[in-house]
């Protein structure tokens, strides 16, 4: 599992943010496209992509691109 | 004997609610960033004393009108509805004489949402190649706007109240192809309004807040926008598969993708998973809001009306149940 491959999945969600706005140490969370739908289809990749099931309030602990992606990998 | 969908019209109810006005009711809330990712910027909302069938009622007029349909031509008619005026009778037993139709008629609720449209095809197609009916008027009204808390900002930017209705027949401008459908009440609680019911006939009176300061009620509509969320991402692609295998078409076959239109985000998240090109993938969601049961009838008339149908137009809904279906339409 690689935080590149990762950020290139987590970037496929946004529809207008630009490709290189998303970096390890980016705040998501500060992202002007930001949302709580997004917010889901970040949940959806994750589950289908990495097996593994955040809940709501996983996903509400992380802001940083990089947490996240610690986060999901712990969890495998 | 094929069936084809002959003729299709709708009605939305008077009031209109803006992004704006909901700016104006929820200030500290980014109305307007949600609704542009869910891409509705009015809704339409049903009078306090109008229901479904009020509604149903008013699309079949303006079907018969804009399409002269002549009434004593229906010999069937499936009211597509959540929202019943009556525990009893049937809405459409009251819908047939308010409308004038003929008595020796048959005619029936059935219970859908989101997939309610696809429901209804199946069953209309069914009666007409088996020779039970020729001209079966399927109606689909809803009126989630009822159901929903004054304050549940999320719903209430999402739905519209609105009715279609559709003719089936031996022929028409769009041949009913083969069906895939599918089932799965084990997400019944993740769409739901618990109350009203022979199950809980009372209020709970249990209105609350959740950790993100979202209106909970069990007297209202519930969504549980997660689950949906990935009901749908897991469903539809496969129920796509199985529409194509059904009809033994490949994607690229498909010049038109028209699904329920739940909201412009969703649908796009779905376009991607399923690889559909943006040209072939119908939204018309911005004027009506998610209509539940007519969003399907309603795209395709606004894509008839652009010339856009031709060839093979795939049909998709899924949602409340949960339930879903698809299927493929010839254009002629």
């Amino acid at each position: 599992m690689e935080i590149n491959e990762f950020i290139k999945n987590f970037a496929n969600q946004f529809d207008e943010t630009d490709i290189t706005e998303f970096q390890p140490e980016t705040n998501f969370r500060e992202l002007e496209e930001w949302s709580s739908l997004v917010a889901l289809a970040v949940m959806n990749m994750i589950g289908k992509k990495y097996g593994v099931k955040l809940s709501p309030d996983e996903m509400r602990t992380t802001s940083v691109i990089k947490d996240l992606f610690a986060l999901v990998q712990s969890k495998k | 004997m094929p069936a084809f969908i002959k003729a299709i019209s709708y009605y939305l109810p008077e009031k209109i609610i803006t992004n704006q006005d909901l700016v104006g009711e929820f200030p500290e809330w980014s109305v307007e960033k949600i609704a542009v990712k869910i891409g509705v910027s009015e809704r339409h909302i049903s009078a306090e004393n109008e229901t479904a069938a009020d509604m149903g009622v008013k699309a079949v007029e303006a079907l018969f009108t804009e399409h002269d349909i002549e009434k004593r031509e229906i010999d069937f008619l499936l009211f597509c509805t959540q929202s019943s005026d009556y525990f009893l009778p049937t809405s459409a037993c009251v819908m047939q004489e308010r409308l004038g139709l003929r008595t020796n008629i048959g005619a029936l609720d059935f219970n859908l949402g989101c997939s309610g449209y696809i429901y209804g095809l199946s069953l209309a197609k069914g009666l007409v190649y088996t020779g039970i009916a020729s001209n079966v008027l399927l109606v689909t009204a809803e009126t989630y706007n009822k159901h929903i808390h004054p304050q549940d900002k999320g719903n209430r930017t999402i739905f519209g109240d609105g009715a279609a209705a559709t003719l089936i027949a031996k022929d028409g401008f769009a041949k009913i192809g083969e069906f895939s459908l599918g089932t799965d009440g084990r997400g019944a609680e993740n769409l739901m309004v618990k109350q009203g019911g022979m199950r809980y006939r009372k209020l709970f009176n249990d209105l609350g807040k959740d950790e993100r300061g979202n209106i909970t009620s069990s007297d209202h509509l519930f969504m549980d926008g997660g689950e949906i969320f990935n009901f749908t991402a897991d469903a539809v692609p496969i129920l796509v598969e199985n529409v194509l295998k059904k009809n033994r078409l490949a994607q690229d076959e498909i010049d038109l993708f028209i699904f329920h239109q739940a909201n412009k985000y969703m649908m796009n998240y779905l376009r991607k998973l399923i690889e559909i090109d943006k040209e072939k993938f119908y939204i018309y969601l911005e004027k009506v809001g998610n209509t539940v049961s007519s969003t399907i009838p309603i795209a395709l008339y606004e894509a008839k009306k652009e010339n856009l149908l031709k060839g093979n137009v795939l049909l998709a809904g899924f949602g409340v149940g949960y339930s879903w279906g698809g299927v493929n339409l010839k254009i002629s």
